[in-house]
């Protein structure tokens, strides 16, 4: 018996050495030493920012921003769900439209009206009574294609849904798995806001009898069937159709050399989701007052202006000056489709499981 | 023994417990109602029945062609053995975004299969089953081969000079004797494909599914708790199941074996079998292995224009073209290399007083948490993830925003990796020389430092090998756990991955190759790592 | 039976094992004065071992106290008692070589570097191996396993060295010799030795004092001579190999017993008893002149020749004849019983 407690007692030591050990040669405390002078922003994984336009907002407001970065959007959003009351953090950025019943029935918001919000357009402005969440920035869920393939086979490439299950483009797109990704949901979204409630299986019945590919997430999809992109081009691919971003076209010219003169994929600007993205200042947030400087911050000139090239968003904020690459090779969606949050939150199980059993069997 | 339970009972049980429950529990009563509803589901039944036979298939398959390798690596001595050695485990830390873009690239479209045969595997269950074998050759070679290349070989010889056949005599005399490591691996091999995520998703496409894909879409999609709830009970139904058969095949207990040291076992082949033998399993390890590493390593050379360093020089500047990155992709691999130190350490003090302390005791509630400590392999990562973020919310173990959360998750899978290593080499140690040692004036401690650790030197430094590469290959948790933005290797490749761009796709292909030789690399120094070298010198 | 010193080196005071049901040791009192060599001699299963583990701590007690110079070891882990034992398959550290496992025990015991390298040689001179530090143990024959390890248990200078079987997986030749080694080698360090053996040779050899287990239980205890010569009982007589035993009626000083009539020491206890004739107390001669017997087989045990006999009635018996004088098998004899040769048992 003795020995045993001695091996605990060694053991207990050894690992708070451990610990010390990594602590000292460690990165970040988790302890809010600096009392209410840090502000926690949660957010996803995709979450990006310059690191000059964070020192910039420690300059002018006194607060340190502290990151913590959890999963993907959904996935960050139920962690924050579950530790309602008291949260990791204070401000919460990153639910989208998709989600944002689920976030408001959940109660995780408290009300901010946020400086500058009259320049963001109404449209966007989903809580516009109550200011629980604030738009920061919206992006299109969009078909891409491979300009070379419809220049090669001089076939003009498709616009809308509707063309997509056009004979002429038969065995040509990948879709994400509406059920694990978050384009493969927008594009399910945007064919049950175009088709409505009734008419979207029969369009999917259709683009499945046209030869519509369904993969599990982006980036199979993106990165190893669709032979636009870089990785496609490697594994051979041969789909020109993909569900993808509207920023994706400027991506590939911005992460090419060198540099195109012209994005090498296009978007087929009559097929998008629009995506909104919010923030929120968190119930039970240590630091509230610092959580609403940051949400001003975060529809401010600076971090509005960092967004396109960061996380490839479009700014919420109307007129915001939009980075040369970003303006001239991204492609404007046409009456990008939407769906009723609440509707969403309603019928996205349902909808999904729809969706799978009629797509994927 | 109190120490590896605190540690699985503060950072396992409770978590995985609350979570559970809060999806069972509603409005302070057990909702047991929802198990029926759910199993009920035609659905969920064939997730269930598909999980298992493709672990059970992939484990078969593993055990098949990484048995020969095991053999060859614990009795023949040939030039790049150790350099091989740690090549074979390089898969185990690969992202599966990544290794599954390789195997693409050899058994899908445009592939070597398809090229050669017009083979196309891509959306076929092999597929699946084939990268199940690619991730979990390591652990049979290294858990097996560990043990198998100190059992003596006289007591084969022995066995053939009574008359018995060759076959005859491995049959007899060194199966039983490696039965336990076998059984083990096989275990581990079983919860690791019964648990497959990425590699089900993306080389079996949205057509297969796990019970894992489904808690992680349960959980972290839809947040139906009581659902992923459920799927929890029945996976650790499951499990449960596969611990108590493996439990029943091994109940012979590990007996004590004749250990030699590992450099005296093995030769240069001798005789065309033999070198047919060795050949065949480096054939094995090229194709399976060698060759989706080389693809990957391939496209991180190959530019639209040629080949070239391109995208390496791309990711020294860390803001390359609007910049992908916080921190620069060097920061990622310190990142990776300190969360993989510290996991390690943990697993190895969790692990090696666990092994320890069922080595020594052997009732059989000892036995259960024996079994319990296999656990973790089999729960989801994000199901604890969720777990931690609802349990370790009060001081003093308000962690949930605390770094060390990662590595405690990451050692969670290695601790199991520890104690299945160790404990047949801890069983074999004869007990008699512990007393020796302590009559000869040495403490248990100190016994235990003396006479098991240089013998269980090697198993030790297989085991650590495993929490490192496991940590540092490790995805799920990783992501599931809020931390301050200091991404990982895993990590910083996913997030290349998941944007356009050439520069993107090839920084990705690049850093994925730097993770391998950083994996490669410390695992030849790990095993170079032999401290006072027989200890002679010592007095 | 000894009264030598005060204060025992080793005092056991009523020590008992069990497992489950069987005792291993069963009260046993046992002590063990300085400087003294006790060998502790049974069948295997008697409970030796068992008495050596429980001395050294790894066996604990169910009762009874083990006291190490007057010290109650109650509670004394294993490597605070101070005690040295030798295994019976010698256990040596198979990743050491030989200089370590020599050194082991100095090291334990915080020695300093240059200390453990002279100590080290010395014993090893000692034992006979010089120079063999570095030897892989796994190179050793039975005997250097034995030198070193008997080194390897020497080494930290223990109060009180245990042997277990010293000598038992040797040949004839090498034990006969190595005992006579031991022996002054032990005298000579003034080693106090506790050893346990099955080989009666061997005990009389190495030992100052002999103690007989029977099934956990101390059967006699004594000097080799006094052992050898009075055997207490029937057990302690057979298991040192002397079969001639036989039921006896005491009348004066004679017994009368199925092979006839016996004589007996002077001042033998009146009675019922059984009765021990050494195979030297039996003589052959013609048939008529005394128990007429068969002889049934002769086995040469160097000077003399043991020849086994089978009388008309009763038990066989052995008797010890000179070489030329040997009767040949099937030969009819006549046996005659010396008085000084016979042993009355008790019990």
């Amino acid at each position: 018996m003795s020995t045993i407690k001695r091996y605990a007692a060694t053991a207990l030591a050894a690992a708070v050495g451990v610990s010390a050990l990594a602590a000292c040669g460690g990165t970040d405390s988790g302890a809010p030493s600096k009392g209410d002078k840090t502000v926690t922003l949660v957010s996803h994984d995709s979450f990006d920012v310059s690191p000059a336009v964070l020192k910039a907002f420690t300059q002018e407001t006194g607060y340190t921003v502290k990151v913590l970065k959890s999963g993907d959007a959904g996935a960050a959003l139920n962690q924050e769900i579950l530790t309602k009351g008291s949260p990791r953090g204070d401000v919460f950025f990153g639910v989208d439209n998709t989600l944002l019943s689920r976030a408001l029935d959940n109660g995780l918001f408290q009300s901010y009206e946020a400086k500058g919000l009259d320049a963001i357009p109404a449209d966007l402005q989903l809580d516009k009574g109550e200011h629980r969440v604030t738009p920061v920035d919206t992006g299109d869920i969009c078909v891409n294609y491979d300009k070379k393939f419809f220049a090669d086979k001089k076939l003009a490439p498709p616009k809308t849904l509707d063309d997509l299950v056009k004979p002429a483009y038969k065995d040509l797109l990948v879709v994400e798995d509406a059920a694990n990704s978050s384009p493969g949901l927008g594009f399910l979204l945007a064919t049950a806001g175009q088709y409505g409630d009734d008419g979207w299986q029969g369009y999917w019945q259709k683009l499945k009898n046209n030869g519509v590919k369904v993969v599990d997430g982006w980036e199979r999809a993106y990165n190893e069937e669709f032979s636009g992109s870089a990785g496609g081009k490697k594994a051979k691919a041969d789909r020109p159709l993909v569900v993808s971003y509207a920023s994706s076209p400027p991506v590939e010219v911005l992460y090419a050399e060198p540099r195109p003169t012209e994005a090498p994929t296009g978007v087929a600007t009559g097929t998008c989701f629009r995506q909104i993205e919010f923030a929120g200042l968190l119930d039970g947030a240590k630091n509230a007052a610092g959580g609403k400087a940051l949400l001003d911050f975060l529809i401010g000139k600076q971090f509005q202006e960092d967004l396109p090239l960061k996380m490839f968003v479009n700014p919420a904020v109307k007129d915001t000056k939009l980075p040369e690459v970003y303006a001239k090779f991204g492609e404007k969606a046409e009456k990008p489709l939407t769906v009723d949050p609440k509707k969403i939150t309603e019928n996205r199980e349902q909808w999904v499981k729809t969706w799978s059993s009629l797509v994927k069997k | 023994m109190a120490v590896p339970l605190a540690f699985f009972g503060l950072f396992f049980a409770y978590p995985v417990i609350a979570i559970v429950g809060r999806g069972l529990k509603s409005g302070g009563t057990w909702q047991f109602g929802r198990i029926g509803e759910v199993l009920g589901d035609p659905d969920i039944g064939g997730v269930l029945w598909f999980t298992t036979w493709q672990a059970a298939a992939s484990t078969a398959l593993t055990l098949l062609l990484a048995l020969p390798a095991a053999y060859v690596f614990a009795r023949f001595d040939f030039p790049g053995k150790q350099l091989l050695r740690a090549v074979v485990t390089v898969p185990f830390v690969l992202p599966t975004v990544v290794v599954g873009s390789a195997f693409l690239a050899v058994l899908g479209r445009g592939g070597l299969l398809a090229e050669l045969w017009g083979l196309r595997l891509d959306t076929s269950v092999w597929a699946i089953l084939l990268a199940h074998v690619f991730f979990n050759y390591a652990v049979v070679v290294r858990t097996v081969g560990g043990l198998w290349s100190q059992l003596d070989p006289r007591q084969e010889e022995a066995a053939r000079v009574l008359g018995a056949g060759r076959f005859a005599a491995w049959r007899k005399v060194t199966l039983p004797a490696l039965a336990p490591a076998v059984a083990a691996a096989a275990l581990m091999v079983f919860l690791f494909t019964f648990t497959s995520f990425g590699v089900v998703q993306i080389l079996g496409g949205p057509s297969f599914s796990t019970l894992e894909v489904e808690i992680y879409r349960q959980t972290a999609q839809f947040l139906d708790l009581p659902t992923a709830a459920v799927l929890t009970l029945v996976q650790f139904a499951a499990v449960g199941t596969i611990l108590a058969v493996h439990a029943w095949t091994v109940r012979r207990r590990e007996s004590a074996l004749r250990l030699v040291d590992p450099a005296r076992t093995a030769r240069r082949p001798r005789g065309a079998g033999q070198w047919a033998l060795l050949g065949g399993v480096l054939v094995t390890v090229l194709v399976l292995i060698l060759l989706p590493l080389a693809v990957l390593v391939e496209r991180s050379f190959q530019g639209p224009d040629g080949y070239g360093f391109r995208y390496y020089r791309a990711l020294q500047s860390a803001d390359g073209g609007g910049g992908t990155f916080l921190v620069p992709p060097l920061e990622a691999v310190w990142n990776s290399l300190q969360y993989a130190v510290v996991a390690t350490l943990i697993a190895l003090v969790v692990g090696g007083l666990a092994a320890a302390a069922l080595t020594r005791r052997a009732g059989r509630l000892v036995r259960g948490f024996d079994a319990l400590l296999m656990l973790p392999l089999g729960v989801s990562a994000v199901t604890v993830g969720f777990g931690f973020l609802i349990t370790l919310n009060q001081p003093p173990f308000d962690l949930r925003t605390s770094w060390i959360l990662v590595p405690l998750a990451q050692a969670l899978v290695g601790v199991p990796f520890v104690v299945r290593t160790m404990l047949p080499v801890l069983r074999a140690v004869d007990g008699r020389l512990r007393e020796a040692a302590a009559v000869l004036g040495a403490s248990p401690l100190r016994a235990w430092r003396e006479v098991d650790l240089p013998m269980v030197r090697r198993a030790l430094l297989v085991a650590a090998g495993f929490a490192f590469a496991v940590s540092l290959g490790e995805f799920g948790a990783t992501v599931f756990i809020a931390r301050p933005d200091n991404p990982t290797l895993p990590v910083a490749v996913a997030r290349l991955l998941g944007r356009a761009g050439d520069l993107n796709y090839g920084q990705a292909m690049a850093l994925s190759t730097i993770l391998m030789v950083v994996c490669a690399v410390s695992l030849l120094v790990l095993e170079r790592i032999r401290p006072d070298r027989s200890v002679s010198g010592e007095f | 039976m000894t009264d030598t010193a005060a204060k025992p080196l080793l005092d056991l005071q009523a020590a008992t094992v069990r497992f489950g049901a069987r005792a291993a040791l069963d009260t046993v009192d046992l002590s063990v004065a300085a400087h003294e060599i006790v060998c502790v001699l049974g069948p295997s299963g008697s409970g030796k071992s068992t008495l050596l583990r429980a001395v050294a701590g790894l066996q604990p007690l169910d009762s009874g106290r083990v006291l190490l110079e007057g010290r109650d070891q109650t509670g004394v882990p294993v490597h605070k008692r101070g005690v040295g034992l030798m295994f019976q398959d010698h256990q040596l550290f198979p990743q050491r070589d030989v200089g370590g496992n020599v050194a082991f025990g100095l090291r334990m015991h915080g020695a300093g570097r240059a200390e453990q390298t002279e100590r080290v040689a010395e014993l090893l001179e000692l034992v006979g191996l010089p120079g063999a530090q570095r030897r892989a143990v796994a190179t050793l024959s039975g005997g250097e396993q034995q030198r070193v390890a008997l080194a390897r248990a020497l080494a930290p200078r223990p109060a009180l060295l245990m042997l277990d079987e010293p000598l038992g997986q040797l040949d004839r030749s090498l034990r006969e010799r190595l005992v006579v080694e031991l022996r002054q080698l032990f005298e000579r360090l003034g080693t106090t030795v506790l050893a346990v053996t099955h080989d009666q040779g061997e005990a009389f050899a190495l030992a100052d004092r002999v103690v007989v287990m029977r099934d956990g239980r101390i059967a006699q205890s004594g000097t080799p001579l006094e052992v050898w010569q009075r055997p207490a009982s029937e057990f302690v007589a057979r298991f040192l190999g002397f079969d001639n035993v036989v039921e006896a009626t005491v009348t004066g000083e004679a017994a009368d017993t199925v092979w006839g009539k016996i004589p007996v020491p002077a001042g033998a206890p009146q009675g019922g008893a059984r009765l021990l004739v050494r195979p030297a107390g039996v003589r052959l001669v013609p048939v008529a002149d005394g128990l007429p017997c068969t002889v049934l087989a002769r086995t040469f045990r160097g000077h003399h020749v043991a020849v086994q006999l089978r009388p008309a009635d009763g038990p066989l018996l052995e008797a010890e004849c000179p070489l030329r004088d040997a009767p040949d098998v099937g030969a009819q004899v006549g046996a005659v019983f010396a008085a000084d040769e016979v042993v009355l048992l008790e019990g």
